[in-house]
């Protein structure tokens, strides 16, 4: 099947990266729908784009929340944590972001496994979404666990259970479902008998190091979406590099998904941390020029 | 050539060599012997014609000598400034023989800069050259750095509709992300990069090939394909605490400063750490300017750590010249091995070896070997390694057919035909980290082999 290069949707399109969609989720947690219906045809769950909302923008990989091959659209979810992401977050639907590269990254692994525990925290809920999709239609049974702070922080609830009749909710403060961790609910359900042949973990790196942790003992393959620092996020800069196995890997191309009980955490952690002081003034900069502008 | 005062150009961005005025160049080039039998010509991987374009300048009709270089070189303000001209067409200078040879690269750069200031635009229709009846069958480039531009270029000029993929959000590879703006100014390369627009290619920017588009769908499309994606991937020594913060790879340094000019932070929202004291391993031309970004940057200590002594030194001789005015600190003989914190996961020294020099090893360089207990400690806030690249592997990665080297380079004919047929390949994705006009002379001679195939 040959391509249209120039005609309809493609690169000369003048709706080029535009905005068709935007909502918030929640207080700092916001979902953009965008027309890139390159990035939508060849994506695949597991994969990511890096997004330059404005040309003096940093490069940020975003997880493709949600791809529609039909409709040319991909979806973003981001948490408002820095100044890209503050600049992106004052999009309006129309205007169109400076670039959008995608999508980059290895797939996830989707077959048959059995029986699957799926489990998000945080901005990892809607990330895991794609994957359950694809998961369930792969022929597995899917346990899905999402966890957060508090039921207002819960997101793609309604999604989820759409595709997953066993949805497990937790909050920290038992405002939604149960009282706890994911991993806890992912410790009792193991404990009741569950057998699971693998799991797969999204969210924040103490929640991902939490499942590792209790999936190790039991010897269940455990599959976690790593988010390093990002740059050029092709394999050319080596910033988002990770530990795995003793063996230095780049989140970037190899990953962003790895074993986790291969991964090293600690050093993921630090690495993470490594621009925060800066990244507080650049996030300053915005929300004065957003404010005042 | 005249060079700016060392103390006032660490402050700044700006090039260090000011370029000939009129009456310089006019001067410089009248040493040319203009020998029937030029070596010089021999030594240009593009064969820029040397004697015609010398003897233009030397008669003051600068505009001529421009066109001349133009025939075979689509980019002559960056070969002024990059091409290690003493390795090449100055090294075969008759007049080198016995003395200084004839500055063949400053004069080339005096060329194009004195039609980028008295000359319209290169986008404007007046300078386009008129392109030949060509058929007008599509080829598609995959990366716009010295390789890809060059085959674009040529294959334009020959009559074809070309199209270049970029990965990165600002065109110009390697020339863009590595380079810093005091060696290569950015406006010239933009410039540079308007005039192979101007001839009727079309640069796109944010693809991924391998990933957004694969090779095969480009052969869907296209009639050929050229692969200049360039050596992106960077080495690390392997040593313990490399991966602590503050550790980069150069490209990760270079990158933020020059590609998201991270200097002009928080205007543009790409930060850099430095710190004040900073060490560079490797003594390439990349090691030289991620030293020299460094002290612009604000560091007050900035080393070089080098395992083998100056005279092995892999970079341009008037580049350590220039960091070494600059007041940069080589540490010769010198073998890093570990990296310890300083506190917060953030390094704090480094540890290195002290070596001695043995017996000449593979590439006749004598082998560095280690002195035993001879470590000592730098303490330092940042370390940039700048020990090399390799081929960028996403494309080989997703195109099976594609035959690589076990290093990663992809395998090319002599033409530079891969192992798919309508694909060919050049510059550091065949060569490994190498030249700019190296990769320039292979998209040269793989828009030759191009035509030649497509004309069938």
């Amino acid at each position: 099947m040959a391509m249209s290069w120039r005609q309809g949707r493609g690169w000369r399109s003048s709706k080029l990266n535009r905005v068709v969609k935007k909502e918030k989720l929640n207080e700092t947690v916001s979902r953009i729908v965008l027309d890139a219906p390159l990035i939508a045809k060849a994506a695949k769950a597991g994969q990511f784009v890096v997004v330059m909302p404005t040309e003096n923008a940093e490069r940020i990989p975003l997880t493709i929340a949600d791809f529609d091959t039909a409709a040319g659209a991909i979806s973003i979810i981001f948490q408002i944590v820095g100044a890209t992401t503050r600049v992106l977050d004052s999009l309006k639907v129309g205007a169109e972001i400076a670039h959008l590269l995608g999508p980059l990254g290895t797939p996830s692994q989707v077959e048959n496994f059995g029986t699957v525990a799926v489990i998000g925290g945080g901005v990892g809920i809607a990330e895991i979404y794609p994957l359950v999709k694809a998961l369930k239609k792969a022929g597995n049974e899917v346990i899905t666990i999402i966890g957060a702070r508090c039921e207002d922080l819960l997101i793609y609830v309604s999604e989820l259970r759409t595709h997953n009749s066993e949805l497990k909710i937790t909050t920290d403060d038992g405002t939604c479902g149960r009282k706890g961790f994911v991993s806890d609910e992912l410790k009792d359900l193991i404990a009741g008998g569950k057998k699971f042949d693998r799991v797969i973990a999204v969210g924040p790196v103490p929640m991902m190091r939490a499942c590792c942790d209790m999936t190790r003992p039991h010897g269940i393959k455990t599959i976690v979406s790593l988010n390093p620092l990002m740059l050029d996020a092709t394999g050319m800069c080596g910033i988002c590099r990770v530990t795995v196995n003793g063996e230095t890997k780049l989140g970037c191309v190899d990953g962003p998904e790895f074993d986790g009980h291969q991964v090293d955490f600690e050093e993921l952690t630090s690495r993470l941390k490594m621009y925060r002081d800066v990244e507080k003034r650049a996030y300053d900069h915005v929300c004065r020029l957003l404010e005042h502008g | 050539m005249t060079e700016r005062p060392a103390a006032e150009r660490i402050r700044d961005f700006e090039e260090a060599p000011l370029g000939y005025t009129v009456e310089q160049a006019i001067e410089e080039a009248k040493r040319c012997l203009l020998c029937k039998d030029a070596k010089c010509v021999a030594g240009c991987p593009v064969e820029v014609d040397i004697p015609g374009f010398l003897r233009f300048i030397a008669q003051g009709d600068f505009d001529a000598a421009v066109k001349k270089i133009k025939e075979t070189n689509s980019l002559p303000a960056i070969c002024g400034r990059v091409c290690p001209q003493e390795e090449q067409c100055e090294l075969k200078c008759i007049i080198g023989i016995k003395g200084e040879p004839v500055g063949i690269g400053n004069l080339e750069r005096f060329a194009a800069d004195w039609e980028r200031e008295n000359q319209p635009s290169p986008a404007s229709a007046k300078a386009r050259p008129p392109l030949p009846e060509g058929e007008g069958k599509k080829v598609a480039v995959v990366g716009s750095g010295p390789a890809g531009l060059t085959c674009a270029g040529d294959l334009a000029q020959l009559g074809y509709q070309v199209t270049v993929f970029e990965t990165l959000h600002v065109a110009g590879g390697v020339l863009t992300y590595g380079i810093p703006e005091f060696r290569l100014p950015k406006k010239i390369v933009d410039l540079e990069i308007d005039y192979v627009k101007s001839l009727g290619v079309d640069v796109r920017l944010d693809v991924l090939i391998g990933n957004t588009y694969t090779i095969e769908d480009l052969l869907k499309e296209f009639k050929a394909v050229f692969i200049g994606s360039g050596a992106g991937a960077p080495r690390f020594m392997g040593i313990p605490g490399e991966n602590l913060d503050g550790v980069y790879s150069a490209n990760e340094f270079l990158f933020r400063v020059n590609m998201m000019k991270a200097w002009k932070f928080p205007e543009y929202l790409t930060p850099v750490k430095l710190g004040k004291k900073a060490a560079v391993i490797g003594g390439g031309n990349v090691a030289m300017d991620a030293a020299r970004v460094s002290l612009r940057l604000g560091a007050d200590e900035v080393y070089i750590i080098y395992r083998r002594t100056e005279k092995e030194m892999p970079a341009r001789r008037e580049e350590i010249k220039r960091a070494e005015e600059e007041g940069i600190i080589f540490k010769y003989l010198t073998l890093p091995v570990r990296y310890h914190f300083g506190g917060h996961g953030w390094v704090g020294e480094v540890e290195c070896l002290e070596m001695e020099l043995g017996e000449p090893d593979a590439t006749g360089r004598r082998r560095p070997m280690e002195i035993k207990n001879s470590n000592f400690k730098i303490q330092i806030d940042s370390a940039i390694v700048a020990i090399g690249n390799s081929p960028n592997p996403l494309v080989p990665l997703r195109t099976p057919l594609l035959r690589t080297e076990k290093w990663g380079g992809v395998i090319v004919t002599p033409e530079g035909l891969t192992s798919i047929p309508g694909v060919y390949a050049g510059g550091d994705i065949v060569r490994g980290a190498a030249t700019v006009i190296s990769a320039m002379g292979d998209g040269k001679k793989a828009a030759r082999a191009i035509d030649a195939f497509l004309r069938g």
